[in-house]
C-alpha cells in the first residue's frame, strides 16, 4: 500500500520520514524491522499486522506519572496556560494534554502514553516545574511504558498518517474501526471535520469526506500564471485509480482552461417553493433594488497604476473588468445570485460558472454577450476578453456561444448619475 | 529566486533532477529551504507557519520563511484581545486581528515589517543563533549600525529603539521562532491601535511590555527591502552552513499546501481569536450621570468572561436610581452571550423595550454598559 500513494502527497511523505523513505525503496519491505513490542501502542498496527479484531474494553495497566519534559534552552520553570485534557479523559499517545508558556514560547505537551487521564497537577496559570509531574496517566495493561520518547516514534510516525494525526494543538479522536475505514481509503485523519462529542470523528464523517472528493473535481488552474504545475489534484479516489505519477507538461499554448465544475441541481421545497408560488407570471425574476454609494478612490488610482502596463500589452483597461472580477467574488459568497429555476419552478440549479453578461449598445441593438468563466480569470485576463466582446459588438460579430450561457448579468449606465439609477442585475 | 507553485522541487519532488538534488541533499546532515510568501493575508501566511511546522519533516532540514502582511494586529497565542488593543478602531479602519500560535506580546504588522520564521528541530532550536543571524547580516550591510539582541530576545537599535521582538512555539518533534523586523512600518497607525479597548480588565493573560520603536531605513537609509532580505538569507546560509536557494510560495494555493485553507479559517475564526482568551473579569464604575439634570449617580459593573462568553455578570446599582428587579433582568439578559456590544446589543434591546416608565433610566445604564464591551 506505501507504494501506491499519489497525489500532492507524495513529496512531502518523502519529507515527513526517514523511515517512509526507506520503505519506498524496499517495495516489499512493508514489516519493519523493529521488534513488534515497541509498535505495540499502535493499536491499529497491531490489527492488521495480526488480523484479529479489537475491542475497546482493556484491562488497566499502572498509572504513570508523566513529568514535564526538558523544553530547552536551560527553561526550569513554565506556566500551564490552558488544559486539552481533564481528569477521565481518554487519551493517545501523540494527544495534546496541555499548552504552557515560557518566555515567549508557547508549548504544546503531547502524551506519550496510551490511557487515561488520572491525576492534572496544576491549575490554570500555576507555574509548572520541568522533572516534575504534570500529569497521572493510567495506562492500558498491554501497552508498554515508553521511557525512552526518541526510540519509539520513528517507526509509530511511518504510520501516522494513516491512522492517528495530530495537528499540533489539536486530539483526533476516532475509534480503531473508524481510524480502519480511514487508512483503507488513503485519508489523513486530520482531514476530516468530526462531528461526534469534543471533534471526535465518526463513521459518518469518513464516508462523507469519500463523497465530497469523489464529487469534487477542481478546476486547472488558469494558464496565463507561469509556474510549474502541482501534482494532480488531491482526493482519495484519484489516489485509489491512478497508478502512475504524472506531473503536467507546463503548458505551451494559450488555450483556454477546461472547465470542469458540475453544476448542481436541486429540488425546490419549503420556504422557496412557496414564495416562488406568489409570483405572477410577468415577474418571471424577481426585482430587488438597491442604491449605494461606494467610495472607490482605492481603485481609481490602482487603475491609474495599471493602465500604462495593460496597454503595453494591447488592452485597454476600464474600470468594468474589475467589477465584473468583483461580482464573480461576491457570487462565490452567496451562489444563489448564480443560480437559475426550471419551467415550472420545481427545481433551483446552482450554475458553477460565472458566466457574466456585460449590456453592450451594439450595431445589432441592445445585446448582452457573457464573458465566460470568470472565476478562473484574473482582472487582466477580463479586460482582455471583454474587449474582445466589445470589438466583435461594435462590428455586429458577436456569435451564439458569446451570446448564450450567461449567468449573471452587469450593466453599466455610465453616464447617467449613479444616485438616480438603480443597477439591474 | 524562482516562483514555484507550493514548494515540491525544492522539498522533494519527484521530477528527474529534483530526485537527485533531493537524495544528494538527504545525504547531508543538515540542509535548507528559504521560503518567501508572496501572500501579504495575515491568516494565510500564519497558516503556513502552521502547515510548514505539521507537515515538513523538520529533523532531516530547516527552513527558514520570510513574509510581510498588509496592516493587522496579531497578538499573542495566550493574551486578551480587548487589553492588547483598541477593537473599535481596528474595526473601523478595517485592520484585522489575528491570534498567533507563539507566545509573546502583541504586535502590529505592515507591509515595513519583515517577518522571518525559522523553522527547525525541537533539538536545533536556538533563538539567539537566529537573533545573530540578523544582527550580523544588518551590521554586514550597514557597518556601524548599533544593533545588538538583548536577553529578552528583542533586538535593539542604538540601545534603545526596538526594530524586533520575539516569539516561538514548541511542538512534540519541531520548534519555530519568529521574529518582525521594523524595516518602514508605519508607527503612527501603531500607537493608534495598540491601546486597551475597555477599563477595568482584571486577567492573567500575557501582558505586552511596551517599548519605543524605530525603523530601519531611519536609521540606514540606503538599505532597501529587497537588498535587506538577500543579505539576511545570505547571512542565514553562512551561520548555518546552508546553501539554501530561495523560492516563492503562495499559501493561497491549496493543491500546494493541502489543508491551509481550513488552517486559515480557523485561525480567521471568532472562536480562536476571541474564545481563546484565558478568563478574566471586568470591574469597573460606570457612570450614569443625568446630562439634563446634572443629578450624579453611579453603578458598579463585575463580569465574569470566559472563553470569550460573558459567564456571569453583577450589576450594583442604588435601590432608589433603579429597581434592583430591573437591573438584575439586565444583568441576566448579557450572562451566555459573546462579550461583544453588537451582540449584547440585542439582547439588552429586549430588556429595555420591556421596562415602561423607567426605560430613560434602564437605556441609559444600558448605554454604559454596553460602552465597556466592543
Amino acid at each position: 500500500m506505501a507504494a501506491v500513494t499519489r497525489g500532492s502527497f507524495t513529496a512531502l511523505r518523502r519529507l515527513l520520514t526517514q523511515q517512509y523513505r526507506r520503505r519506498c525503496f524496499r517495495p516489499h519491505g512493508f514489516r519493519s524491522e523493529r521488534p513488534l513490542l515497541l509498535l505495540s501502542n499502535n493499536r491499529c498496527l497491531q490489527t492488521l499486522q495480526c488480523r484479529t479484531l479489537h475491542t475497546t474494553m482493556v484491562s488497566r495497566g499502572p498509572v504513570v506519572q508523566f513529568k514535564l519534559s526538558d523544553i530547552g534552552e536551560g527553561i526550569m520553570e513554565v506556566t500551564v496556560k490552558e488544559w486539552y485534557v481533564k481528569e477521565g479523559d481518554r487519551v493517545s499517545q501523540f494527544d495534546s494534554i496541555c499548552e504552557v508558556q515560557s518566555d515567549k514560547a508557547s508549548v504544546t505537551i503531547t502524551s506519550r502514553y496510551d490511557g487515561v487521564i488520572k491525576k492534572l497537577y496544576y491549575d490554570v496559570d500555576a507555574t509548572a516545574l520541568v522533572g516534575k509531574p504534570l500529569v497521572d496517566i493510567e495506562t492500558e495493561s498491554n501497552s508498554e511504558v515508553i521511557q525512552e520518547e526518541d526510540v519509539v516514534e520513528t517507526p509509530a510516525m511511518a504510520r501516522e498518517e494513516h491512522t492517528h494525526q495530530e495537528i499540533k494543538g489539536h486530539k483526533t479522536q476516532a475509534t480503531p474501526a473508524v481510524r480502519r475505514l480511514a487508512m483503507e481509503n488513503n485519508i489523513k485523519l486530520s482531514e476530516v471535520v468530526g462531528t461526534g462529542k469534543d471533534g471526535r470523528i465518526l463513521k459518518e464523517d469518513i464516508l462523507n469526506f469519500l463523497a465530497k472528493q469523489t464529487g469534487a473535481i477542481l478546476p486547472p488552474t488558469p494558464v496565463h500564471e507561469i509556474h510549474t504545475p502541482g501534482p494532480a489534484q488531491v482526493s482519495a479516489a484519484a489516489r485509489l485509480a491512478s497508478t502512475s505519477v504524472a506531473i503536467k507538461a507546463p503548458p505551451t499554448t494559450t488555450a483556454r482552461a477546461i472547465f470542469t465544475g458540475k453544476d448542481i441541481t436541486e429540488p425546490l421545497t419549503g420556504f422557496h417553493k412557496a414564495m416562488v408560488k406568489t409570483m405572477t407570471a410577468a415577474l418571471k425574476i424577481p426585482h430587488f433594488g438597491y442604491c449605494d454609494e461606494v467610495d472607490l478612490s482605492r481603485l481609481v488610482t490602482l487603475r491609474e497604476e495599471l493602465k500604462p502596463a495593460a496597454g503595453h500589452r494591447g488592452v485597454k483597461l476600464s474600470y468594468m473588468p474589475f467589477f465584473i472580477k468583483a461580482v464573480s467574488l461576491g457570487l462565490l459568497h452567496y451562489p444563489i445570485l448564480n443560480a437559475s429555476m426550471d419551467e415550472g419552478c420545481q427545481n433551483i440549479t446552482y450554475k458553477a460558472s460565472h458566466n457574466i453578461g456585460v449590456a453592450m449598445d451594439t450595431s445589432q441593438g441592445l445585446l448582452v454577450p457573457n464573458l465566460k468563466n470568470v472565476q478562473l480569470l484574473s482582472v487582466f485576463d477580463i479586460a482582455l476578453e471583454l474587449n474582445r466582446l466589445q470589438v466583435l459588438g461594435s462590428k455586429g460579430q458577436l456569435g451564439t456561444s458569446d451570446l448564450t450561457g450567461g449567468t449573471f448579468t452587469l450593466s453599466n449606465i455610465g453616464s447617467v448619475s449613479p444616485l438616480q439609477t438603480h443597477l439591474f442585475m | 529566486m524562482s516562483y514555484i507553485r507550493g514548494a515540491w522541487p525544492l522539498l522533494g519532488g519527484r521530477s528527474g533532477v529534483c530526485r537527485c538534488l533531493h537524495r544528494n541533499q538527504l545525504s547531508s546532515s543538515s540542509s535548507s529551504v528559504v521560503l518567501q510568501s508572496r501572500c501579504t493575508d495575515v491568516f494565510q501566511n500564519l497558516a503556513l507557519e502552521d502547515w510548514i511546522d505539521a507537515n515538513v519533516d523538520l529533523q532531516q532540514r530547516s527552513v527558514l520563511l520570510l513574509w510581510r502582511n498588509h496592516p493587522a494586529v496579531v497578538i499573542g497565542r495566550h493574551q486578551n484581545p480587548w487589553t492588547e488593543c483598541d477593537l473599535t478602531a481596528v474595526r473601523r479602519m478595517g485592520i484585522p486581528l489575528a491570534r498567533r500560535r507563539s507566545g509573546g506580546g502583541t504586535v502590529f504588522h505592515d507591509l515595513g515589517n519583515l517577518n522571518l520564521t525559522f523553522f527547525t528541530s525541537k533539538k536545533a532550536y536556538d533563538r539567539k543563533r537566529n537573533l545573530k543571524v540578523i544582527t550580523d547580516a544588518l551590521r554586514s550591510t550597514a557597518p556601524g549600525l548599533d544593533v545588538h539582541a538583548t536577553d529578552r530576545l528583542d533586538i535593539l537599535l542604538n540601545g534603545r529603539y526596538k526594530i524586533s521582538g520575539t516569539a516561538s512555539r514548541l511542538s512534540r518533534k519541531s520548534s519555530y521562532h519568529h521574529c518582525t523586523l521594523l524595516h518602514s512600518a508605519d508607527r503612527s497607525a501603531l500607537s493608534t491601535v495598540l491601546r486597551p479597548s475597555c477599563p477595568g480588565i482584571v486577567s492573567n493573560a500575557t501582558p505586552s511590555v511596551p517599548s519605543p520603536v524605530a525603523n530601519l531605513l531611519d536609521h540606514a537609509p540606503m538599505l532597501q527591502w529587497e537588498e535587506l532580505v538577500d543579505v539576511l538569507v545570505r547571512q542565514y546560509n553562512t551561520e548555518f552552513g546552508f546553501s539554501a536557494v530561495s523560492a516563492f510560495v503562495d499559501p493561497a494555493d491549496e493543491s500546494a499546501f493541502p489543508g491551509i485553507s481550513r488552517a486559515a479559517a480557523e485561525l480567521r475564526s471568532w472562536d480562536w481569536t476571541f474564545g481563546k482568551t484565558p478568563k478574566f473579569s471586568v470591574q469597573t464604575v460606570l457612570d450614569l450621570t443625568d446630562k439634563e439634570s446634572a443629578v450624579r449617580s453611579s453603578a458598579h459593573l463585575n463580569m465574569e468572561v470566559k472563553h470569550g462568553f460573558v459567564n456571569s455578570c453583577k450589576l450594583f446599582v442604588p435601590d432608589d436610581w433603579l429597581p434592583p428587579h430591573l437591573s438584575a433582568a439586565l444583568a441576566n439578559a448579557l450572562v451566555g452571550e459573546r462579550f461583544c456590544r453588537r451582540r449584547a446589543s440585542v439582547c439588552v434591546a429586549a430588556v429595555v423595550c420591556d421596562s415602561g416608565d423607567l426605560r430613560g433610566r434602564l437605556r441609559r445604564l444600558s448605554d454604559a454598559v454596553l460602552s465597556v464591551m466592543s
